[in-house]
């Protein structure tokens, strides 16, 4: 799977009360949630972005609340994947169990620049920074999170344990 | 090599004699904890699942504690959404109306959390319970929502880090200091993955209400949960309430640590955290000669809202007013807390002040509502986070304290030492 998109970068500990501030979360409603992502720590982030584009982040992206709600609300608008150098681990949960790509890369972390446009190769492993011809590594996920990323995530992972099926 | 408490529990909860850090295990669940921010998301995942009854509707908890009593009409409707689910489903432990506390004080209180339970949470402050020897913590709504189907959940084994606390506090300072001098120390992913057990001759003084705070903030820390031995004040306080048959888990002498320190206590002075991590803490001496003028008070919360720590408040504000043009809010954790604070007088030292009193609720903590904070304006809070936009307007700022720091501050309309207001 490839993903590519301009890089959005920001610094460590993106927690998740900048990621969807509590005042939205009077909602589970993903596309609504989108509409406020990033809303306090970058205002023109929803506006300016595109389908594809990616956020590279410091350590301990995600950290705070377990509002699965932040997870989603990247998702939703439209952000391919997040790149970071550490992830807290509540995020790092939620995001695989809703499908959305994550990343640990030191490496692209502190070569990549704002603006920069990314080429992703998941099953590769690869990220290729376009705009420099620069290529990073990122750590593979551990076999258990694959099963759960290759059934599509964990309801879909469930449902299959649930009627016994082999994952 | 010996096992720690967690590893022992997560073990015994996944069938396997030993296990590592680093392992993943499908390990049981003895509760999942869902409420009303939480809890559509899981119900949602869970009816993906297509089948028509949870797991054990006795060991599910659906606590209405955060936008409760119902703040707006989306709020309600989330309410009403997780309400018919509870009543569908027939769970047994669901709390709203005047049932409701903040779920980290209304669970134990209510001994639905024993010694050696493996309790998880869609909610990141779960790690409270392992102040009573639970490996407790916190997850998402998918993941309790597939709990409540199966009863169990992948865990990676964390690894453990060993805080040791000695010799005795100083005037003022409780377990809301210590775990903000940790937290300082290691910074707010110092404990990124693991398990923070916090031991010692000092934590073996500190009242229960106390010990849930130090681990309730474990996570701003970045850990997956905080951890204490169970000691006669743990046994006293779950033998008052827990119902159910319990193990107690001990880590071994020779258990394996990944990192272990040691804090004499008593060069700690209470902390303020500074905007906007929690992480920036400052000694109140030093905080209270910045001259840092505050518009809120706010005591309360899964941190700081039991009765132990309105006591604190009531130490301070007994006989005295809150400074003009700023606002106190107390609220306390649960029915219960506010019926002994009436009952010792504590609401009404808190009227006379000039507090307002609120109901049961997160409420401000998370800027959700009874006291949101406007563009510019500044609180001391007893809560346990402090990142941008937390309580309200994205450029109001939050500082965190203890409950006599803040009750103080609320005296003297600026962050102030309780030493000020005591002498």
């Amino acid at each position: 799977m490839k993903l590519k998109g301009r890089a959005w970068k920001y610094g460590d500990n993106v927690d998740t009360d900048v990621i969807i501030p509590a005042r939205y979360l009077n909602t589970s409603d993903p596309k609504e949630l989108s509409e406020h992502v990033l809303e306090d720590l970058d205002p023109d982030f929803r506006e300016r972005m595109k389908k594809g584009d990616i956020i590279v982040a410091g350590e301990n992206f995600g950290c705070g609340s377990s509002r699965e709600h932040a997870p989603l609300a990247i998702k939703a608008s439209g952000v391919s994947c997040v790149i970071a150098k550490s992830f807290a681990r509540i995020f790092y949960r939620n995001a695989i169990n809703i499908g959305l790509p994550i990343l640990e890369s030191r490496e692209a972390v502190e070569f990549v620049k704002d603006g920069d446009i990314l080429e992703i190769e998941l099953e590769k492993g690869v990220i290729r920074n376009l705009s420099r011809g620069e290529e990073y590594r990122f750590a593979s996920f551990p076999d258990f999170v694959m099963n759960i990323l290759r059934a599509g995530g964990l309801v879909e992972y469930t449902r299959r344990r649930l009627r016994g099926e082999d994952i | 090599m010996g096992l720690t408490a967690a590893e022992k529990i997560i073990a015994e909860k996944s069938g396997k004699e030993v296990v590592h850090p680093g392992d993943i295990v499908q390990a049981k669940v003895d509760l999942v904890l869902i409420n009303d921010v939480t809890a559509p998301l899981a119900i949602m995942k869970f009816r993906e699942l297509g089948i028509n009854r949870v797991w054990d509707e006795r060991r599910i908890a659906i606590v209405l504690d955060h936008f409760t009593p119902n703040k707006d009409i989306k709020s309600a409707e989330q309410c009403k959404f997780a309400r018919e689910f509870a009543r569908e489903m027939n769970i047994l432990h669901f709390f709203e109306g005047g049932s409701v506390g903040i779920e980290h004080c209304l669970l134990p209180e209510k001994g639905l959390v024993a010694p050696g339970d493996l309790v998880i949470g869609a909610d990141s402050h779960t790690c409270t319970y392992g102040a009573l020897g639970a490996f407790a913590t916190g997850v998402g709504s998918t993941d309790a929502g597939m709990a409540m189907a199966t009863g169990d959940i992948w865990l990676r084994v964390p690894e453990t880090m060993k805080f040791i606390y000695t010799g005795n506090l100083q005037p003022w300072v409780t377990g809301k200091d210590l775990i903000l001098h940790t937290i300082g120390d290691i910074g707010v992913n110092g404990a990124l993955y693991r398990v923070m057990e916090f031991s010692g001759e000092t934590i073996a003084q500190l009242s229960m209400a106390e010990r849930m705070t130090m681990c309730n903030m474990a996570i701003e820390a970045g850990a997956k949960t905080g951890m204490m031995d169970v000691d006669e004040k743990t046994m006293e306080y779950v033998k008052k309430r827990v119902k159910k048959e319990f193990r107690v888990y001990r880590s071994d002498e020779d258990a394996n640590y990944v990192d272990s320190r040691e804090y004499n206590v008593e060069k700690i002075e209470p902390l303020v955290a500074f905007p906007h991590l929690p992480e920036n803490v400052v000694p109140v001496s030093r905080a209270a000669k910045m001259n840092i003028a505050v518009d809120q008070v706010f005591i309360g919360s899964c941190t700081n809202g039991r009765i132990e720590d309105l006591r604190m408040a009531a130490e301070i504000l007994e006989g005295r007013k809150v400074a003009e043009r700023l606002r106190l809010i107390i609220i306390p954790c649960s029915p219960g807390v506010y019926r002994d604070a009436l009952k010792e007088g504590l609401i009404e030292i808190f009227l006379d002040a000039g507090a307002v009193i609120g109901p049961p609720t997160c409420g401000p903590c998370l800027g959700g509502h009874m006291g949101v904070l406007a563009k510019g304006e500044r609180a001391v809070s007893t809560t346990n986070r402090n990142f941008v936009g937390r309580m309200g307007y994205p450029e109001s700022e939050v500082y965190l304290a203890n409950p006599y720091v803040a009750a103080a501050s609320a005296v003297m309309g600026r962050i102030a030492s309780p030493e000020e207001v005591m002498r």
